[in-house]
């Protein structure tokens, strides 16, 4: 998939988009974003004078606090795009809307929409860098960006994942999570198996499957909990939560068959008592608060890779 | 930082110095770093990435070797994030920064192996300064090529190189070499 522009590295819309050695590359950077913030002002004046803009068409504290926070680390102005105070209430159109923030002199986008597909739209419409910051059920390439980078260094790797056992566990067909994080765990060389009831995975998936969580639980390096929406129950895709909860739940039994080094990681917010029915705080390997933090670190990188690199000669972000 | 043109095909590369003068001048700029600053109290050494890092580590273990019960501890600092040209080039960060130790009211000399625009040593000094207030703050050059575009000057330097733009200068272990 590409973005439909010349500068490749003009947008972030999918895992798919950077490739393995994309995905490194962001990685990578990473670990000089961490780096910064572990000081005591973790603060850098890398992107001064740009302007990224967040753009939320659904609820979301966590994404959009981790971008807000990481652009200002890097010392970029931030503008927030509030849905409902905007004139989106007065009928306008979302072309109307960007092309409106653009024309106020925007280097960069963070979209999210429930519509997928939409940040391409947007791509295409204006100029400046767009990030996806979740499009429907399709793609949230930061979350996986962020899930390859903390079990990366949880592990203390240095490259990527190859060789890792990892498994996905939950409602994988409406989880924008799950195709992300699963596409970057495959692209950087882990072994990936999508544990979900039937009628929560989608029709065509390049994972192995399995609803047997009991049969692979002992074996994993990687296990990642998926949120359970409580709305897919009046969809009638599993019989309760209960039930799921007894086959796809990290319960108290499942977690003492983990082994003490198995990561366990849930992009949150949890739903306590369903997809995780203990107390993460007690399972060793749990990895759930380094997720939340790394996301600052991977999203500053995701930034001033978008922002911050340029080929002489080309026009693009040194406006 | 060595300089970044790709430039015209050079058939001859030219060496300038051999390993032993390298050598050489690593252990007489150690003595200059001694003299200089009447002791090692309260001196660290940080070395520029990437160039600078290698020669930060031998001018440390040169240091210890002439002054074993001083030992002077040795970071390094990235200063990509602090460049000024930012968006109009491709960013290639070396490694990250490793500051273990306080840079407040420390003398720091700071170590890149080739000075040449001194847009690297700004940099440098930005990020060195977000870690705290040194006392001051030194430079220590292997190969001074000119063409300084900012007020900038070493302190310590291993061989004053006059060189046109167009070259290309390396500096290692085993030599400093013109391309």
């Amino acid at each position: 998939m590409t973005t439909g522009h010349d500068r490749p590295a003009r947008s972030l819309l999918s895992v798919d988009d950077l490739g393995t050695d994309g995905i490194l590359r962001i990685l990578d950077l990473a670990d000089h974003m961490a780096e910064v913030n572990r000081r005591p002002n973790p603060k850098v004046p890398a992107l001064r004078g740009k302007t990224v803009c967040s753009v939320f068409f659904e609820d979301s504290t966590r994404t959009r606090l981790s971008f807000e926070t990481a652009a200002k680390r890097l010392s970029a102005d931030t503008m927030t795009f509030s849905v409902s105070q905007s004139s989106l209430n007065k009928g306008e159109s979302l072309r109307d809307t960007i092309d409106t923030i653009s024309a106020m002199g925007v280097d960069a986008f963070v979209i999210r929409h429930a519509s997928s597909g939409t940040p391409w739209q947007v791509d295409h419409w204006t100029t400046a860098s767009v990030i996806n910051a979740g499009d429907g059920w399709h793609s949230h390439p930061t979350q996986g960006l962020l899930d390859a980078y903390t079990v990366r260094t949880s592990l203390g790797r240095t490259g990527g994942l190859e060789g890792l056992r990892i498994a996905i566990v939950g409602d994988i067909k409406h989880s924008r999570v799950a195709r992300s994080t699963s596409t970057a765990f495959r692209l950087l060389g882990a072994d990936v198996t999508l544990v979900a009831p039937r009628t929560l995975l989608p029709p065509v998936v390049e994972e192995p499957t399995t609803e047997d969580l009991d049969g692979i639980i002992e074996d994993l390096d990687v296990l990642y909990m998926l949120r359970m929406q409580n709305e897919r129950m009046n969809e009638a895709l599993v019989p309760s939560l209960r039930e799921y909860t007894s086959r796809f739940g990290l319960t108290p039994e499942r977690a003492a068959r983990l082994a003490p080094q198995t990561l366990v990681m849930h992009p949150g917010p949890i739903n306590r008592g369903v997809e995780i029915a203990v107390d993460p705080g007690e399972l060793p390997g749990a990895v759930i608060t380094q997720q939340v933090t790394n996301g600052i670190a991977v999203r500053m990188a995701v930034l001033f890779d978008l922002l911050g690199s340029g080929e002489p000669g080309t026009e693009g972000t040194s406006r | 930082m060595t300089a970044e043109q790709p430039g015209g095909a050079r058939p001859e590369p030219k060496h300038v110095l051999g390993p032993d003068d390298v050598r050489r001048a690593i252990i007489r700029i150690a003595h200059e770093i001694i003299e200089r600053n009447r002791g090692l109290d309260g001196v660290v050494i940080v070395g520029v990435h990437r160039g600078g890092v290698w020669l930060a580590q031998a001018l440390g273990a040169e240091i210890a070797r002439i002054d074993e019960s001083h030992p002077v501890p040795v970071g390094s600092v990235d200063a990509s994030l602090y460049r000024d040209d930012i968006g109009m080039r491709p960013v290639s960060p070396g490694a990250v920064s490793d500051l273990s130790f306080d840079v407040d009211g420390a003398t720091v000399v700071l170590v890149d192996d080739v000075l040449y625009t001194g847009r690297t040593v700004r940099a440098a000094l930005d990020a060195v300064a977000d870690y705290g207030r040194p006392r001051a703050v030194q430079l220590a050059v292997l190969v001074d090529r000119g063409h300084r575009e900012l007020p900038i000057r070493p302190d310590y330097v291993g061989k004053n190189l006059p060189t046109s733009t167009d070259e290309n200068v390396s500096a290692t272990a085993d030599g400093v070499v013109i391309s």
